[in-house]
């Protein structure tokens, strides 16, 4: 089975938030980045299938030449080819017609992309690739079995989980639940040495068009001061709550 | 140019979500001088839709949506969307309406916005504002496309009452194959969900233990909210993750949000930043918590949560 991984390349979660050239652009300035975590746990549960079923793992980034630092570490997790689009990730419709084009070359019997990017939480790669390829969907994955041709995959729903069968090829969003956090997989000595004979691949982009565009970036207004209420007085919050935000 | 909103139901009854949606829909083609149109499957309840300002309501009744399909939904909205020749579709931000919003832009070809807060700023061009970076920042975001589809964040936009006498038509779907279907739904019953809450009451690891839990699920029944845990809660087990909210769990857009022994780690109040009013209850001043709150109570959780339920309860 042929596995295609979305990486996306994202600030670390600690990261402070600030904007440059007039608010418009992100402040990447000392920012440190990570796989996306919703991809992280695609990503090993992909590697689970390659080593319970010889499943070929291939991870895939659209992005700069800074991006292949994280593409590194997916090989050291585990994957088997590492493939690189070569331009500025601007949008996720351009971002998905840049994978979809590659998806035309190879085909896969299961992608796996984060439900969403922790940077700009668009939660539209995996479904824009499912609806350009015309491939079945299931997104905030939180279980997925194969057998054959059959996928078993179960997905968070508002107060509940649905179970849903179909057949492959398939694209799911992939979250938290479909590996634990205890289950990601953290690079062994011997995982990053063997990641630097593993293939990495760039391929030209085919510079699609972006369909929206980020104008200005604003902060959130500072915060007026926490109005405190002692212990013995929770009237006082109940009537806070009740008569000034009037929430209750 | 038309506006075109989907209704989502569940059980004959529309969410409040779809009546927000369609709220904003009916501003929405108000701005830009046009018509605004609702799209409802399998949901007889149209008449509720008239209050929030619909000219017309598009059902399409047909055993083939009896259960959830992002594809067959996704297919029956573009052919919909097609024939109302929309220029703007607008979901709610269930998980149900942001599975279609991007299945249906990847079928039509076009771009998905969710997470939108606000009217747009200006039709031409035509800018929305978003939260992102999970609710740490806002953008203003342009629209490039013929066809816009555009996600609105639960309790940004609110409900406002427009009462229009819309008309009823029946839309007939061409069908598409599917090979998906659904085996099995597994509901918690009786709670409200965090997607759906006006009040969440969220506890972390101040409560020392999973057996503590029973005053935070009192205090939630009292207040008709849905209980929510911090990253490391749901880590060591004591909750379930479909609990977790923060950066890498959900986000919450509550109108209360009650943080009780949870320090406010910075991806903690990341994902409850666009929660209108904050409490927090904490043993310790310093908590960061203190700095994102609105109002707060420096003092034991154990004290403070019965005596809190007591109070509220003897209103």
């Amino acid at each position: 089975m042929n596995i295609l991984v979305c990486i996306s390349n994202v600030p670390d979660t600690t990261s402070k938030i600030n904007f440059v050239e007039n608010d418009s652009k992100f402040d990447s300035n000392g920012v440190q980045y990570i796989i996306n975590p919703n991809d992280e746990f695609g990503l090993t549960k992909a590697v689970w299938m390659k080593e319970s079923n010889g499943a070929n793992v291939t991870v895939l980034t659209v992005g700069e030449l800074s991006a292949e630092t994280i593409l590194r570490k997916c090989l050291a997790i585990g994957a088997d080819k590492a493939i690189r689009i070569d331009c500025e990730a601007s949008d996720a419709y351009s971002v998905a017609k840049e994978i979809e084009a590659h998806c035309q070359t190879i085909n896969y019997d299961l992608i796996i992309c984060g439900r969403e990017s922790i940077d700009y939480n668009g939660g539209l790669v995996p479904g824009l690739l499912a609806g350009f390829l015309d491939y079945n969907f299931v997104t905030n994955c939180v279980s997925l079995e194969i057998n054959n041709t059959k996928a078993t995959c179960a997905r968070e729903i508002s107060g509940g989980t649905e179970i849903s069968e179909c057949e492959i090829p398939l694209v799911i969003g992939s979250q938290k639940g479909l590996v634990e956090e205890s289950d990601l997989i953290i690079p062994n000595m011997r995982g990053i040495m063997m990641a630097r004979q593993k293939p990495l691949e760039v391929i030209q982009a085919k510079n699609i068009n972006a369909k929206i565009k980020d104008k200005k970036f604003h902060k959130p207004e500072a915060k007026s001061e926490v109005k405190l209420v002692k212990p013995d007085e929770l009237d006082k919050l109940i009537d806070y709550l009740e008569n000034e935000a009037k929430v209750i | 140019m038309a506006v075109l909103v989907y209704l989502e139901s569940e059980d004959n009854k529309f969410k409040k979500t779809a009546y927000e949606a369609l709220s904003y829909g009916k501003a929405l083609a108000d701005k830009m001088n046009v018509k605004v149109s609702g799209v409802v499957f399998n949901c007889t309840d149209s008449d509720s839709l008239k209050k929030y300002g619909a000219d017309k309501i598009i059902t399409i009744n047909d055993t083939d949506f009896e259960e959830f399909s992002s594809k067959k939904y996704s297919h029956a909205l573009s052919q919909v969307i097609k024939s109302e020749n929309s220029s703007d579709v607008i979901l709610s931000s269930s998980a149900n309406s942001k599975f279609i919003g991007a299945h249906l832009s990847g079928i039509m070809d076009t771009s998905f916005v969710s997470n939108v807060i606000d009217l747009p700023e200006s039709i031409n061009p035509f800018v929305v504002k978003r939260t992102c970076f999970t609710n740490k920042a806002f953008s203003s975001t342009e629209m490039i496309s013929d066809l816009r589809i555009i996600g609105v964040s639960s309790n940004s936009f609110g409900l406002i009452e427009n009462m229009n006498d819309a008309s009823v038509e029946t839309f007939n779907v061409e069908k598409v194959e599917s090979n998906q279907r659904i085996l099995k739904i597994e509901k918690e019953t009786g709670s409200v969900t965090i997607a759906d809450a006006d009040v969440v009451v969220s506890a972390g690891r101040g409560l020392k233990g999973p057996e503590n839990w029973e005053m935070i699920e009192t205090l939630a029944d009292t207040l008709g909210a849905a209980t929510a845990c911090s990253k490391p809660v749901s880590d060591m087990g004591w909750r379930p993750h479909s609990e977790h909210v923060g950066q890498t769990g959900k986000p919450v857009s509550s109108n209360l949000y009650i943080a009780i022994g949870i320090s406010g780690a910075i991806q903690h109040l990341a994902g409850i930043n666009s929660s209108k009013v904050k409490v927090v209850i904490n043993n310790d001043p310093e908590a960061p918590f203190f700095k994102a709150a609105d109002y707060g109570v420096v003092g034991d959780a154990f004290e403070v949560v019965p005596a809190l339920i007591e109070k509220l309860k003897a209103r």
